[in-house]
């Protein structure tokens, strides 16, 4: 391999893309159209549980505004779902449109995660078409059962796509034999290793995207003085969701950090950006890494934390960037501060969570306080901007490889030329698209 | 062996596609061309209506296409997306935007905002089939080579076989469209709309076996080894039911029999997808990439098989239902024309 010109690539491109500049468009295409589907499948894997709990609530009680809620919620949910076929259309073409290499190459070790991710995909799109329109014919009962597949289907659609997330962290299930794949073992791969502590961590994000940010739309409502039923229960049942979910998410964090630490202890440097291999590792707040002088800038250092925190033991080793050549390490900044950002709003919801239960527990009532609805009116927005930095810490920080430490990005890419037109027709769509869905949220939550 | 079930499975995959996908793209086409606000709005709502519960799942078949060709056949899908990524990338934007228009639209409260989604959503309808049927042309008529963007990037999918199948596909959507939009106005009880279906029906049918017949000559000079594939043996077999069925179809909607139709119509459709695989057999990407070549190892063909037959035990069974309750009107919505339903919510916004 062409070393010489792989270190002048990463040393020249603060995303660690490189001078073929192709490359660099592809990722941001990729990552765009990501972090454009990726919210959707919070509400893919989220809303469907918390209409159904609410259908629940009114078979059990015949309370007309259960009713209301869940036909709207569902409705609201056909809406996303709708939305998120079609980003989830392109994200497959873009595999092949940006990395057909990488297709070529692994698509018959990971591709049966995908095969197997398209058939829950298929079942969730006829389950939530048939609850939706199924309102008024269908006796309750059987209208509710038809909902139960679809809750199964996002959780399963969400295990098989992030189960090849995690193989391309952690590759297994083949062989390598003069460059090219041999003897693909596909249930290896599926089933790996970095696959569990990422689906718990993306699962628990849904519920919390979708909760506070749907909670968010009735706590304006709250702060206009509408009290009544209808947007009471809204707000208990989404909130209970998210605020349950906030605080366990610093737990499975911490699982994923430790987990990284094991499996990718370049990646876990570039979090902290800590250069050297050292015992009793410090852990620094903000600030900024220096890629000349090669340490952290302005931050706030706390001794031996990075070591607690990654291995529970305050003085255990903790592995550095100088570990491996910089060729091979991620672009420090980019990872670095989408780590903090999500670390800090993710304590915050958590904070928020407990707020709200502790409130619930002791007082049986939503919090009295405007501020506390203020805070949930900014958690849905944070908690999208938390999940966001989440992706760009795991895909970032595993660059330069799409496959760790067997593929590079850049020998995935495509070849074909003119991807910067592609990628500006990709922008206005976009824009056009996410103005349209924010629109037409606006309006459903207008008509209350 | 293994190579040829996993093949299958993609034609079973592109025929459902090719029979469902193309008819809502021929909706889009017919919501189109439906005329103003006023005439077309009969028209447009029974679109609407019609496609509201199945669109998803319909195009829930492409990604199943895509999912096995590139386990399945790796090479052939790098080859494939990267040569033809001008119409690929131009169908995926066509998705986007037909998709979210379409699912935004139910929601438009105003005429304008119906119309502007209205027009995004029938624009892109005739794009993707278009873009779609160029990308097999470019395949069927041996120009995508293998590797990374390996052909050309325009000829690839810009020649006299590719033009032909693209339009072919627009106008054979717009057909099978047109067959089933005429059933479900029938159940609804909409005479007027099921007159206004048939024509459609009739013309479109009639201008798709001109153009079957007439592409015939296109690709006898552009593609021979294509026309001698769908000239002889199984090939010119499924030709030939494809044509008989069509005619049929034809006769089916003349005489007023829609649900009939419905299935002879997609005949039709599914063999021609057929003859297009015999013709081209045993290639997957003429001249050179042949199916034993292009396939997985067998441990991959086989993992995709049994993931596919555990998953079709729990997704037969949903189509099915799915279907069942369509076509007997479990989930019909009441039918609304798309051109006044947008007043009373006008009205309601501007209430202080």
């Amino acid at each position: 391999m062409a070393a010489g010109l792989v270190v002048a690539q990463a040393l020249s491109d603060t995303l660690g893309g490189g001078s073929q500049p192709d490359l660099l468009e592809a990722r941001q295409m990729q990552a765009l159209s990501l972090a454009v589907h990726i919210p959707l499948v919070c509400f893919g894997i989220a809303f469907p549980a918390m209409f159904l709990f609410v259908e629940g609530l009114y078979l059990r009680t015949g309370d007309e505004t259960f009713k209301r809620l869940a036909t709207k919620w569902s409705k609201v949910a056909l809406t996303l779902f709708a939305v998120g076929v079609v980003t989830g259309m392109i994200l497959s073409f873009e595999f092949g449109l940006l990395w057909p290499d990488f297709m070529a190459t692994f698509g018959n070790v990971f591709g049966i995660a995908f095969a197997l991710e398209g058939i829950s995909f298929f079942v969730e799109a006829i389950f939530i078409a048939i609850y939706v329109y199924g309102w008024q014919r269908l006796s309750p009962r059987a209208h509710f059962l038809t909902g139960v597949p679809v809750v199964i289907s996002g959780f399963a659609g969400s295990f098989n796509v992030i189960a090849v997330n995690g193989w391309m962290n952690d590759p297994q299930g083949f062989d390598v034999v003069g460059g090219r794949v041999t003897d693909p073992r596909p249930w290896d791969a599926l089933i790996n290793d970095a696959m569990w502590h990422e689906l718990i961590h993306m699962y628990l994000a849904g519920y919390i995207v979708t909760g506070f940010i749907v909670a968010g739309v009735y706590s304006v409502a709250w702060l206009r003085g509408r009290r009544d039923a209808y947007v009471r229960t809204a707000l208990v049942v989404t909130l209970s969701f998210a605020c349950l979910a906030a605080p366990v998410q610093i737990i499975v964090g911490d699982w994923a950090a430790r987990s990284v630490t094991e499996r990718q202890p370049v990646k876990l440097a570039a979090f902290e950006g800590l250069v050297e291999t050292e015992k009793g590792a410090p852990f620094t707040i903000g600030g900024v890494f220096d890629e000349d002088e090669q340490r952290v800038r302005w931050g706030i250092e706390v001794p031996h934390l990075l070591s607690l925190l990654a291995r529970h033991d305050l003085n255990a080793e903790i592995t550095g960037l100088e570990s491996v050549p910089p060729e091979d390490r991620p672009p420090v900044n980019v990872v670095r501060f989408a780590f903090q950002t999500m670390v800090a709003i993710g304590t915050f919801l958590a904070m928020l969570g407990a707020v709200f239960f502790v409130t619930w527990l002791r007082l049986r009532r939503l919090p009295h306080s405007r501020w506390f609805y203020r805070a949930v009116v900014a958690a849905g927005p944070l908690a999208l901007v938390a999940l966001i930095a989440g992706w760009i810490t795991t895909e970032v920080g595993r660059q330069p490889w799409i496959v760790y430490e067997v593929m590079r990005t850049e020998q995935a890419v495509t070849a074909a030329d003119g991807l910067e037109v592609g990628y500006a027709a990709l922008v206005a769509v976009y824009l056009v698209l996410g103005s349209g869905v924010f629109w037409m949220l606006r309006r459903l939550a207008r008509q209350g | 062996m293994l190579p040829g079930v996993c093949l299958a499975l993609v034609m079973v995959g592109l025929t459902a596609y090719a029979v469902l996908g193309s008819a809502d793209f021929g909706a889009g086409f017919w919501d189109l061309t439906a005329g103003g606000d006023r005439r077309g709005g009969r028209v447009r709502g029974m679109i609407q209506r019609s496609m509201a519960p199945v669109w998803e799942a319909n195009h829930v078949w492409l990604i199943f296409v895509l999912v096995v060709v590139w386990t399945a056949f790796p090479v052939a899908f790098g080859s494939i997306f990267s040569t033809l990524a001008v119409p690929l990338f131009l169908a995926a934007l066509g998705i986007i935007f037909r998709g979210a228009a379409f699912a935004l639209r139910g929601q438009a409260a105003t005429i304008r905002e119906a119309r502007t989604l209205g027009a995004l959503f029938a624009s892109a309808s005739v794009l993707i089939p278009f873009c779609l049927g160029a990308a097999i042309g470019g395949i069927a008529s041996g120009r995508v080579p293998v590797g990374n963007a390996a052909g050309d990037p325009w000829s690839s999918w810009l020649n006299p076989t590719s033009v032909l199948i693209g339009a072919i596909g627009v106008v054979t959507g717009a057909h099978l469209s047109a067959v089933f939009l005429a059933g479900d106005s029938r159940r609804a009880g909409l005479e007027d709309l099921v007159a206004a279906f048939r024509a459609r029906a009739l013309g479109s049918g009639v201008l798709a076996g001109v153009l079957a017949l007439a592409g015939l000559l296109v690709v006898r000079s552009d593609a021979r080894e294509l026309f001698d594939g769908l000239t002889s043996g199984a090939g010119l077999a499924c030709v030939l039911v494809s044509g008989a069925a069509g005619v049929g179809t034809l006769a089916l909607v003349a005489a007023g029999r829609h649900e009939p139709a419905r299935y002879v119509a997609a005949l039709s459709v599914a063999a021609i997808v057929a003859g297009w695989a015999f013709a081209q057999s045993p290639h997957v990407l003429p001249p050179d990439l042949t199916l034993d070549e292009a396939a997985a190892p067998d441990a991959t063909l086989a993992a995709v098989l049994a993931g596919l037959g555990v998953g079709a035990l729990i997704l037969v069974p949903s189509l099915v239902l799915l279907y069942r309750l369509v076509l007997r009107g479990v989930l019909d919505q009441r039918f609304e024309p798309l051109d006044q339903r947008f007043t009373p919510l006008d009205r309601e916004e501007r209430r202080p």
